[in-house]
């Protein structure tokens, strides 16, 4: 029976697919994933690549990465250079650094692959940091993918290890100081601080283990659990199925867009070819991080204008921000509180980050699954927060340059540091205000727009002298778009449980509340639609 | 108008607001039809631009080849390996971006784009899965007797909580049997240990030092160190040396002996994090730290006078020795470099 209603269908087929879907099938049963996810529907979004691209570089620092380890010696044995960049000719270095210039001068295309794995590296720590902003201005953290948050959360830190691990393998100049702050960072840690370092470094700073140790954290551990991770990631994406954005005929309980066969499997595929493709072109026309100008490591000398890797600057930023003289001995321990303070600040910055879609989730009680993404001028308070974060970031990382940010524009160092200690406060509680009440501004003209329509540039004199705007009508997909009716929250009211008392939680809660929801628009209902309409200003084509 | 947050959980849309009176959803707009769809010139064109992105990529893939083999590196030369960087990566970035641009072109003008719509479902298991899985936990627990047999479970805890701890200990091999806090409070500097310059390793004469000079300063004896024993050694015995007018110099009473004739020698590493401390103000007598820009006055022992560093730069006793070259009285009488907890101690 079934045959024959299966047959006539499966003569529509072409003869490859069914060869090749056959073959495979028989053997793996893998026809079940095929019917599962071929034709899973996923929506169309240039957002909805930032991820993509953060996955897509480090496909690439995988492959870079296995090109460059045929080549490298990850060795801090001294030797001679004798490799052909003169100027460092018969200088003494580790193993390290001479096979670094080697892939560098000696080997075709180790340059280039070299540079690629940089900017790869760079890139991928950009696409974590948009893609986490994009999650986080549309609420796409919301149930249920909280999990997924934290995951995307540990692969930012991660990509910070993996980033950090590599720059330091080539052991130059610049790398060997960066080890030399991170030493210094370490030691400062109460009880285990010395130790950590005397044992990470197999000894005294700098010895001669720690470029095999970072080599098999950045070569084998990091990269297996930053893959593990993705994969999880991943995973979850399919499960949830991907969120939207809000827009006529799109719900919470559908999803709108095309297939992965073959539309996503072309675009998504494509977008691998281009991300590699870019970074290719970066790493063939503009240089990073020659280590020959640098030389290898001593440690004596260092430039001015010294900086790490551009992902790095936070957390440096940071260190130089703290004022002078912050440091205390009691019952002879030494508390060194100049860089303690750094590690409790950015603790709490990364906690509030990791944390932050269970503290909403709490403030708002509402224990739905979310699909349809927040635009953010929906959710005004989260994205003031946003705002702030971005600025508490923002001026950590210019931070990082306040040396440089001082002689290009002829301002006193002192000054320029001054500044950035003081905004590191106040400028958070600007952007918040800021992005509050724009978002806010925002939603008050939709409504205009909704109740109205879109201003037409026309003003119309009419009989009895009064000029009035003519306001063209919407259509509506957009009105529905505009209205996001899904978005929308109110404060809770605080009232006392049935014993009688207001507890401390609750209290917290209905302020917290009331801080995120105080402040709203209302969206228009119909029949406050209809009244607009009814007693509408005059079109320019009806004429009264 | 505003929920009650009376037992919130109870409402399991929170704070969240139902409309009341909504607009409609108007529902997916119509489907907009490409030119490619329509005009088969259109859609032949296109075709025959995805064919020539991926003729590009070809063209280019095998210029990179050849490239490879044309344009070498030339030992010593650097324009050779200008060229062979530049043109391997221009050649093979175009070859893989040509590849995607073609395929997104394909997906965008000739796949078809009709809008498709699938159903979501709630993401947890249907209520008879979860009874099962329940069900199946809870077999495990009684036929186990995990949660009843206490004595059991509890050392099962135990041995499980103490298991990684030989993997811990085993970490203390890592480096040396040297005690770090002990390595930490000594340098290389001992009495009579010449001042020689870096990294040369020539010795210097106070004479050599005029006023307003500084110089980068190792021990004499350091470079017959080699390797890392001689790059742990100099990373906490550098010293910056610098002759100023002896009026300038605030000393301390008990530290007029350190210096000789206005010279005076401070450690290198910033007390900070360890920076080289390698900036020398002339003018001002300030020495700044390049990494952090914590920075040090010279006439008054190195006090901090900005930046994040907490303490003054260790300073290094010097004198001259019957030959006139400046030495070390001692080593340096507190530890240098960053802090540590227990560096009072």
């Amino acid at each position: 029976m079934s045959q024959t209603t299966v047959e006539p269908e499966r003569g529509k087929l072409d003869r490859f697919s069914r060869a090749a879907a056959s073959y495979v099938d028989d053997r793996t049963k893998i026809g079940v994933l095929v019917k599962e996810f071929g034709r899973k529907i996923f929506p169309d979004h240039w957002s909805f690549m930032l991820g993509e691209i953060a996955l897509f570089s480090f496909i690439t620092i995988l492959i870079t990465g296995v090109f460059l380890t045929l080549f490298f010696d990850p060795s801090m044995a001294h030797v001679e250079y004798e490799g052909s960049y003169l100027p460092l000719k018969g200088m003494e270095m580790s193993a390290a650094m001479a096979s670094t210039l080697d892939i560098s001068f000696d080997i075709r295309g180790g340059l280039l692959i070299r540079q690629v794995h940089h900017w790869a590296a760079l890139l991928f720590n950009a696409a974590i940091g948009l893609h986490i902003l994009r999650v986080f201005f549309t609420g796409a953290f919301r149930k249920p993918r909280e999990i997924n948050w934290i995951i995307g959360f540990l692969l930012f830190v991660l990509a910070l290890v993996a980033g950090f691990t590599g720059y330091s393998l080539p052991d130059d100049l610049l790398s060997g100081n960066g080890l030399r702050i991170i030493d210094g960072f370490i030691k400062a840690l109460p009880f285990v601080g010395v130790w950590i370092s005397y044992l990470l470094f197999g000894g005294e700073f700098p010895g001669d283990d720690l470029v095999g140790r970072f080599y098999s954290l950045h070569i084998l551990v990091v990269p297996a659990v930053i893959l593990l991770l993705i994969g999880i990631h991943l995973v979850l994406v399919f499960l949830h199925k991907h969120t939207q954005y809000p827009g006529p005929g799109k719900t919470e309980k559908n999803i709108v867009g095309q297939p992965i066969l073959p539309v996503y499997a072309a675009k998504a595929g494509g977008f691998f070819f281009i991300v590699s493709g870019f970074v290719f072109l970066l790493g063939g026309i503009f240089q990073i991080n020659p280590v020959w100008n640098y030389g290898p490591y001593d440690p004596s000398p260092i430039s001015a204008g010294t900086q790490p890797d551009w992902y790095m600057g936070w957390t440096d930023g940071f260190l130089r921000l703290v004022p002078s003289h912050w440091e205390f001995v009691l019952w002879g321990y030494t508390f060194s509180m100049n860089l303690l303070v750094v590690y409790i600040v950015a603790g709490i910055f990364l906690g509030l980050v990791a944390l932050y879609p269970f503290i909403e989730a709490w403030i708002t009680g509402d224990k739905r699954e979310h699909h349809l993404l927040d635009r953010p001028r929906k959710a005004a308070t989260r994205t003031g927060i946003g705002a702030a974060g971005v600025m508490f970031y923002a001026v950590a990382w210019a931070a990082a340059s306040s040396d440089l940010i001082a002689t290009h524009f002829h301002l006193s160092l002192e000054g320029v540091t001054i500044f950035l200690q003081i905004l590191l406060f106040v400028g958070p509680v600007f952007s918040f205000i800021i992005a509050k009440r724009i978002a806010l501004a925002l939603q008050k003209k939709d409504r205009e727009i909704v109740l109205h329509g879109s201003e037409s540039g026309y003003i119309v004199r009419l009989e009895g002298g009064e000029y009035v705007e003519v306001h063209n009508p919407i259509d509506d997909g957009l009105r529905w778009k505009l209205l996001s009716y899904h978005s929308d929250y109110e404060p809770w009211m605080l009232r006392p449980n049935a014993k009688g008392k207001i507890g401390f939680w609750r209290r917290t809660r209905a302020a917290l509340s009331r801080f995120y929801f105080e402040d709203r628009i209302e969206p228009v209902s119909q029949s406050e639609l209809d009244a607009a309409r009814h007693d509408h200003k005059p079109e320019l084509n009806t004429g009264h | 108008m505003a929920k009650e947050l009376e037992n919130p959980e109870s409402a399991d849309h929170g704070s969240a607001l139902i409309p009341a009176d909504p607009i409609k959803d108007p529902g997916l707009p119509p489907h907009h039809t490409r030119v490619t769809d329509i005009h088969p010139s259109k859609e032949r064109h296109a075709s025959r631009v995805v064919a020539t992105w991926f003729w590009i990529s070809m063209i280019m893939s095998i210029f990179a080849t050849v490239a490879y083999f044309v344009w070498p590196i030339k030992h010593g030369d650097l324009g050779t390996v200008r060229l062979s960087t530049t043109l391997l990566g221009v050649a093979v970035g175009l070859a893989l971006l040509s590849i995607g641009l073609g395929a997104a072109y394909w997906a965008k003008h000739l796949m078809v784009d009709t809008e498709l719509v699938d159903e979501r479902h709630p993401t947890s298991s249907d209520e008879e899965t979860r009874e099962i899985a329940a069900e199946y936990m809870h077999l495990g627990n009684v036929e186990s007797g995990f949660t009843r047999r206490k004595l059991i479970r509890n050392s099962l805890i135990g041995a499980l909580a103490l298991s990684p701890l030989p993997a811990v200990v085993m970490l203390r091999d890592l480096a040396p049997a040297d005690d770090p806090n002990v390595l930490l409070k000594q340098t290389m500097w001992k009495q009579g240990e010449r001042l020689a310059r870096d990294p040369s390793g020539t010795p210097i004469k106070a004479s050599d030092v005029t006023l307003g000079s500084a110089f980068h300063v190792i021990p004499q004896s350091l470079n017959k160190l080699h390797g890392a024993e001689m790059l742990n050694e100099k990373a906490k015995a550098i010293v910056l040396l610098m002759r100023l007018k002896p009026e300038d110099l605030k000393e301390l009473p008990e530290r007029k002996g350190w210096s000789y004739d206005g010279i005076v020698a401070y450690s290198k590493v910033c007390t900070h994090v360890g920076c080289p401390v390698a900036l020398y103000e002339q003018q001002t007598h300030h020495l700044l730290c390049p990494c952090h820009q914590s920075t040090f006055d010279v006439t008054e022992h190195c006090k901090v006078i900005f930046g994040p560093a907490a303490r003054p730069l260790p300073q290094l006793p010097i004198a001259i020795d019957s030959e006139g070259y400046l030495v070390a009285q001692s080593d340096f009488l507190e530890p240098v470099g960053p802090s540590f907890w227990e560096r009072e101690r």
